[in-house]
Order: C-alpha cells, then structure tokens, then sequence
C-alpha cells in the first residue's frame, strides 16, 4: 500500500465492501467480543445489542477494575458455524485471528469482512481500548460479551466481501508444498494420515 | 504440610512469582529466536506481523500485563531435593500459587469443568495445576502456562516403526493442518518413543529445552515445516516455524509414538528456586 491504513468507525456501512483482502484499516469505535459461548448465548436468547453495522471481536479478554489489561483476538475458526446468524442481523465485521472457513467466506459476500489481527499482542491491543459494559457476565470473563470502544486497531482485511481470503491462498500454496514434499521427501506412506 | 507452615508459605510463592514473570515476560532464548527471524523475514505481510510481535513484548514489560490474553491453563514442573518428601501439601502449595496469581497478575481464569464447562474461576479443578514432579539437585519450580489456541493444534499419532522416515512428515502435516490458528510463528516440542501418553508428555517437556540451538534432525524438520510458507499467523511468509525441539524415550519394538505438542510464537515459562 502506498497510502496509510483505511480509517473506519463503526458503525460500519457500505463503505466496508470496497475494502479488499490485505488492506491495511484503522478501526475505531464500538466491537463486541463474543466467543464460542456468547455466540451460542446470542443464538438462543438473542443479540443482546444493536446489530446493524456492528463489529465482532473474536476475544477473551483480560478484564480488571473495568480496565481491559490484555485483549488480542482468538483462533476465529472455532466459530466458522456460528456466524451466520449475525451476519443475517446486519453484523458488517468480524476481528480475530487465523481466519474463517469456506462458509463464512460466502456468508460475507457482498455484506462484511473479516479483519484480522496479529494473535498474542494482547498488551498492544489493549493500549487502544477502552471498556463500556459487558453482557452475559455469568458466563465467565472470557466467554462474556465485552462492549469496548477502540481508538484506531490496526488490522488487515483477511477475507472481502468478494470472497478474497489471504489465508487460503496460504492455504493452498502450503497444501501444494506438502504433496510435493511427500512424494520427494518419503513416499505417500508419509503422509498417509492426511 | 500445613498452609502456614514455611515451605507451603515458599512454594505457593515461587510459583505466583515463576506465573507472573511468564505471563508478562519471554525467555531470553525464545526472544532471541524472534528477533533474528524478524530480521531475516523477507515478506512485508509477515515482517508487520513480527513489527506487532515486538511492540507487544514492548508494550507488556513496560506496562507490566500479560503478553496475552490467553494466559493459558496451568503447567507446572518441580524438582525436589533429596530433603523434601513428596506430600499431597506440595500439590495444594502450587494450586496455592496458581490462585494468588490468576489474582494478582492477573491470569484469565480459563479453566473449566470439560462437561458442564462451568469455570472454577481460579484456574484450579480436579488435575489442575498440571503438576509434573522429579528428584533432582535443587527445589525449583518451572510453570509453562499454555494457551488453548497452540494446544488445540496439536496431534499424536502411532506410527508404523517401519516408518521412523515419517516422523518428520508428521511434523509437517500437524502445521499443514495448523496454518495460522495456533499464533505461528511457533515453537514445535516434538516427543519421539515412550508409550502413547509419554511421548505427549516429553513433546511439552521439549518446549522447555533452550530453542536458540537445534541438532541436524530439528534443524531439518524445522526446514520443512517452514517451506509450507503458512507464516506469521498464517497470512504467509518464511517463518512458520521458529524451532523445533525434540525429547525421546525408548518404547515398544513394534510401536513409534510420536506426539507433536505446537506452542504459539509467545514461549511462555519461567522457573524459580523455592527457598524456605
């Protein structure tokens, strides 16, 4: 990119489906985090805020004396089923890491996309929020719904709305690599538990 | 061993001391290791990744919080000297520990029942802490708190032991099949032998063995996981994996167990001298 990061606000409109996979964004305002259980939670009981052009963080975070001490994004694919939903709801943005499965790539089609950011940096993370409530508390600090308002987190778009995702180009080049190492390397029995 | 007796008093001490250096600060063998692949890194994708990584490890010593958010489940490891007996006490003097610094650093309370997935909320629970004990020299204790994402990636397998050959495509397949969910770029603790839990046991033991060297055989697994090209959180790049390490144990004539236990780019351990 020659220019700097693509400045957004949630909440998010149409602007998102210009973006495209490996753009760099700024992203500030209010993201919901929700893992395995909030979003099963959601899904019986209902979305417990408004959902038009909201933004998904994908997070468990460490929460004390309301502060966020430490909140980077958690493995997305654990939740490739339990997305769609929100996305039927109006959600315009997921944040996590390591990426989504083929279903969400579709479900975001010409809706939303999928920013991801670096796993682990937590501390840096943290450094550019500020907590405003949280729902579904009794679910435990890291399955609870966290409302947390961000100044300016750097992300990449990792899926587009036209179905471009950096991580299964990764994918399928590794994929490549790792037939051809079996029949060089040692022969398909190697691999036999692919 | 009672709670207010000196050595319960010293262990559950060492232990919320060794929880709260690991949760905020890396090893300096597994920072060196970063530092010199983020030097060598040639793709611009990656070396943003690796610009993040270093900010962060910044950004936690000087703030003093946890490198992650995942502060992991509990993994403990002590070695007693000859003049201190093996007691149920040792066990609750670490849970001890564990609770004060899922408090006081704080640590996520991750740990739940598997079932009810009910959170303790101190990240205790029946065989929690994991706790590992052996004679040795001196009284230490070694926590390698380990988070879910990494751990959720790795594999164990039974291989034929005509295929020894097929140990490190083993390798390979775990992070093929890993890409970017366990935080790469990654340590691999590989274990190789022993009985199909002990060969788990030493993969998670090698994650402790210094990982700014590696003998020919890591250095050549290591190699081949990297030309998978999965990179930096699997968005792509040269290095997927930033070591390799391996512990073996003797096993059965007709049996290969060969665990793989995948740690994210944030090696987390530390280890203290229990002095009482």
């Amino acid at each position: 990119m020659t220019q700097g990061p693509v400045q957004l606000r949630t909440p998010l409109g149409e602007e998102v489906l210009v973006l495209r996979a490996g753009d760099h964004v700024e992203l500030s305002g209010i993201v919901y985090t929700a893992r395995d259980e909030a979003h099963l939670r959601m899904q019986k009981e209902g979305i417990p805020f408004d959902p038009k052009g909201a933004v998904i963080y994908h997070c468990g975070p460490l929460v004390k004396d309301n502060r966020v001490l430490a909140a980077g994004p958690t493995t997305s694919a654990r939740m490739n089923e339990l997305s769609g939903f929100l996305l039927d709801r109006g959600v315009r943005g997921l944040i996590g890491k390591g990426g989504m499965g083929s279903l969400v790539r579709e479900q975001l089609r010409g809706r939303g996309v999928y920013f991801a950011f670096t796993g682990g940096c937590a501390a840096l993370a943290s450094s550019h929020m500020t907590l405003k409530g949280v729902f579904f508390e009794d679910l435990g600090m890291a399955e609870a719904v966290w409302v947390i308002a961000l100044d300016r987190l750097p992300l990449v778009v990792g899926i587009d709305s036209y179905g471009n995702d950096i991580f299964e180009s990764v994918r399928r080049h590794a994929g490549e690599v790792f037939q051809e190492y079996c029949q060089k390397q040692a022969g398909p029995e190697a691999c036999e538990n692919k | 061993m009672k709670d207010n007796s000196p050595l319960y008093a010293a262990l559950a001490g060492a232990t919320f001391q060794a929880f709260r250096e690991a949760a905020i600060s890396l090893p300096p063998d597994v920072l060196r290791v970063i530092d010199r692949a983020a030097a060598a890194e040639t793709n611009p994708v990656a070396r943003g990744e690796f610009a993040n990584i270093l900010k962060n490890v910044k950004a936690a010593g000087e703030l003093g919080v946890p490198l992650c958010q995942d502060t992991g489940v509990p993994v403990v490891y002590l070695t007693l000297p000859p003049d201190v007996p093996l007691t149920l006490g040792l066990y609750d003097a670490v849970a001890e520990g564990c609770r004060i610094a899922t408090k006081k650093v704080p640590l996520r309370p991750n740990v739940v029942d598997p079932l009810t997935r009910h959170n303790t909320g101190d990240n205790t629970g029946p065989g929690m802490p994991a706790i590992h004990i052996r004679p040795g020299e001196r009284f230490t204790v070694t926590v390698l708190p380990k988070g879910a994402g990494a751990e959720n990636s790795s594999r164990i397998a039974m291989l034929l032991p005509s295929h020894v050959y097929g140990i490190e495509g083993f390798v390979v397949e775990t992070m093929l099949h890993a890409e970017g969910k366990p935080c790469p770029p990654v340590f691999l603790g590989v274990g190789i032998g022993g009985t199909f839990d002990l060969a788990a046991s030493l993969a998670k033991e090698a994650l402790l063995l210094p990982v700014d060297t590696m003998t020919l055989f890591e250095q050549q697994i290591c190699d081949s996981v990297n030309k998978l090209g999965i990179g930096p959180m699997g968005q792509g790049g040269d290095t997927t994996a930033l070591a390799v390490k391996v512990k073996t144990a003797g096993c059965h004539t007709a049996s290969l167990p060969v665990a793989v236990n995948v740690q994210c780019w944030a090696n987390r351990h530390a280890t203290r001298e229990v002095q009482w």
